[in-house]
């Protein structure tokens, strides 16, 4: 089964192409292409109009990071993106998710990683990772550690973040910013983990195993293999 | 025995009761926004409410191989505090959620004026999202409430095909009947209906439109009693054929006039994140 991977950082240009590329149907595409159109004329129809995109587009996998139905609505935001202030953008952002289900919520945390909506938000949508964080919905929690994490999270939170995704059961693969943001303290906490884990009769998962500190050792990683964890896909 | 319960709270139910309904059958539901014993005083208590309903309780319930979806609007009980009324204007969010199947629960507890805008108001509301209804009859008064809630149906003019009018017994499943609505029937410990008096209506009206709940919630209830009915049917001589039709395709066929029904049989699919099976270790609690 193929691996899904995290959605790197892409252009509003490259999502919308994507998006009307693989969306088959002629009546999804012409019933997309009519909501974009209303959104961008009247951006408060956002409200009804998100919620009902997966009915009609549909919920297949684009590619191996995308669904249609995220891609769609990453699309409609990253439209707004060009036509909105940041202000009006991080407000109409911030209205859709935190009044999504969790499909919603997921294709706005998605929606981050588009170049044009990351840099017309900048700080302001780290609340929404926040809260998906908050969450114990592991799907929510990995599509929280896309790019825009990558950049914005500052290390406690990074950190927490991470050691979740662990406790939760996300795979590491799916957090865009490792390996490149473990540090010492993460290798620390992740060992620490593991040794509660062993004390108590429990298996350590494995992806955790490169960033484990030896014992004696608690300065830097052991691992120096880090680099696997982006090659698989 | 496949079972889908139209009517419960689970919002008020421990993990061991998703495990106990999975392990007798209970393979989807839906749960109604109701309220919540403790009164709400603000359109936040509500949001916050319908959040769960389509975010965490499903998540939950995923978690046991149970499909989750739910039904939204403001109550008849606290439509009449002035402080909740404005959970009308973010109902048009919520109803055009996927996970949304109808509008409920609705209908009068008191009888009260500001109960019939709302109920009138929510009829609307259902018209325009084309969602079947979820109708609450009064445990007082019940069937004076109920020839009431009937009139303001056909007065609407929504399908009575759209409509459900729940928790019936003795007195006014009848009109009901008449009326062509669906016919909901709540089965608790002591109160309301319970599975030998079920059959025994089952056995004069037949199987035909009739959906069949426990309604378990906050109360003494029992999240078992669709399965219970289901054995107290057979044990009375109905088919298990019969069982299937008003324990699960009933309900299948009611809210699948929503078209959001997601009941493809792939329950495992509630054991993985987007296709790839995660959960290891520590499950999320």
């Amino acid at each position: 089964m193929s691996e899904l991977r995290q959605s790197r950082a892409c252009t509003r240009e490259w999502l919308v192409e994507q998006v009307a590329l693989r969306l088959a149907p002629a009546a999804a595409r012409t019933w997309l292409q009519q909501r974009r159109d209303e959104v961008v004329a009247r951006p408060e129809l956002l409200g009804e109009i998100f919620p009902a995109v997966a009915r009609h587009v549909g919920r297949d996998r684009l590619d191996d990071s995308w669904t249609v139905d995220e891609a769609a609505r990453a699309m409609l935001l990253a439209v707004l993106a060009t036509t909105l202030t940041a202000e009006d953008l991080s407000t109409t952002l911030a209205a859709v998710y935190h009044y999504g289900d969790a499909a919603e919520k997921r294709a706005v945390l998605r929606a981050l990683a588009v170049e044009e909506v990351a840099i017309a938000l900048g700080a302001r949508a780290v609340p929404l990772l926040a809260d998906a964080i908050r969450t114990n919905d592991q799907r929510l929690l990995a599509a929280a550690l896309g790019p825009y994490a990558t950049a914005h999270l500052d290390d406690a939170a990074f950190r927490q973040a991470v050691l979740k995704c662990v406790f939760t059961g996300v795979p590491l693969t799916l957090v865009d910013g490792l390996p490149e943001r473990a540090d010492a303290e993460l290798g620390r906490m992740m060992t620490d983990f593991a040794a509660e884990r062993t004390a108590a009769g429990r298996p350590v998962p494995d992806d955790i195993q490169s960033y484990l500190v030896a014992e004696g050792n608690q300065n830097g990683l052991v691992a120096d293999d880090n680099q696997s964890y982006r090659q698989e896909s | 025995m496949r079972i889908f319960d139209p009517h419960i709270h689970m919002t008020s139910r421990t993990t061991d009761d998703y495990a106990a309904m999975r392990a007798h059958g209970v393979r989807a539901l839906v749960e109604p926004a109701f309220w919540l014993g403790q009164p709400r005083t603000n359109v936040g208590s509500f949001t916050d409410y319908f959040d769960s309903l389509i975010g965490w309780e499903p998540f939950r319930a995923s978690q046991f191989g149970i499909r989750h979806h739910c039904t939204i609007a403001l109550n008849p009980k606290e439509a009449n505090d002035p402080r909740c009324r404005g959970v009308l204007e973010v109902l048009p969010r919520y109803l055009a959620k996927d996970g949304v199947v109808a509008v409920g629960e609705v209908g009068y507890d008191s009888m009260t004026p500001e109960e019939d805008e709302v109920f009138a108001a929510q009829l609307e509301l259902a018209q325009r999202f084309e969602l079947p209804v979820l109708v609450h009859t009064p445990h007082r008064d019940k069937a004076i409430g109920t020839a009431r809630t009937l009139d303001v149906v056909r007065e609407s003019g929504l399908d009575p095909a759209m409509v459900v009018v729940d928790h019936l017994n003795e007195v006014t499943v009848g009109a009901v009947a008449d009326s062509g609505c669906w016919l909901g029937f709540s089965i608790y410990p002591d109160t309301k209906m319970d599975p030998d008096r079920m059959v025994a209506i089952l056995t004069e009206h037949g199987t035909e439109r009739v959906l069949v709940n426990s309604a378990a919630d906050w109360g003494k209830s029992d999240p078992l009693r669709t399965y219970a009915t289901g054995q107290a049917m057979l044990a009375a001589g109905f088919t298990d054929d019969d069982v299937d039709q008003v324990l699960w395709r009933n309900p299948v066929a009611f809210y699948g006039q929503s078209g959001r029904l997601v009941l493809e049989d792939d329950s495992e699919v509630a054991e993985t994140f987007e296709g790839n099976s995660i959960l290891r270790g520590a499950r999320a609690s």
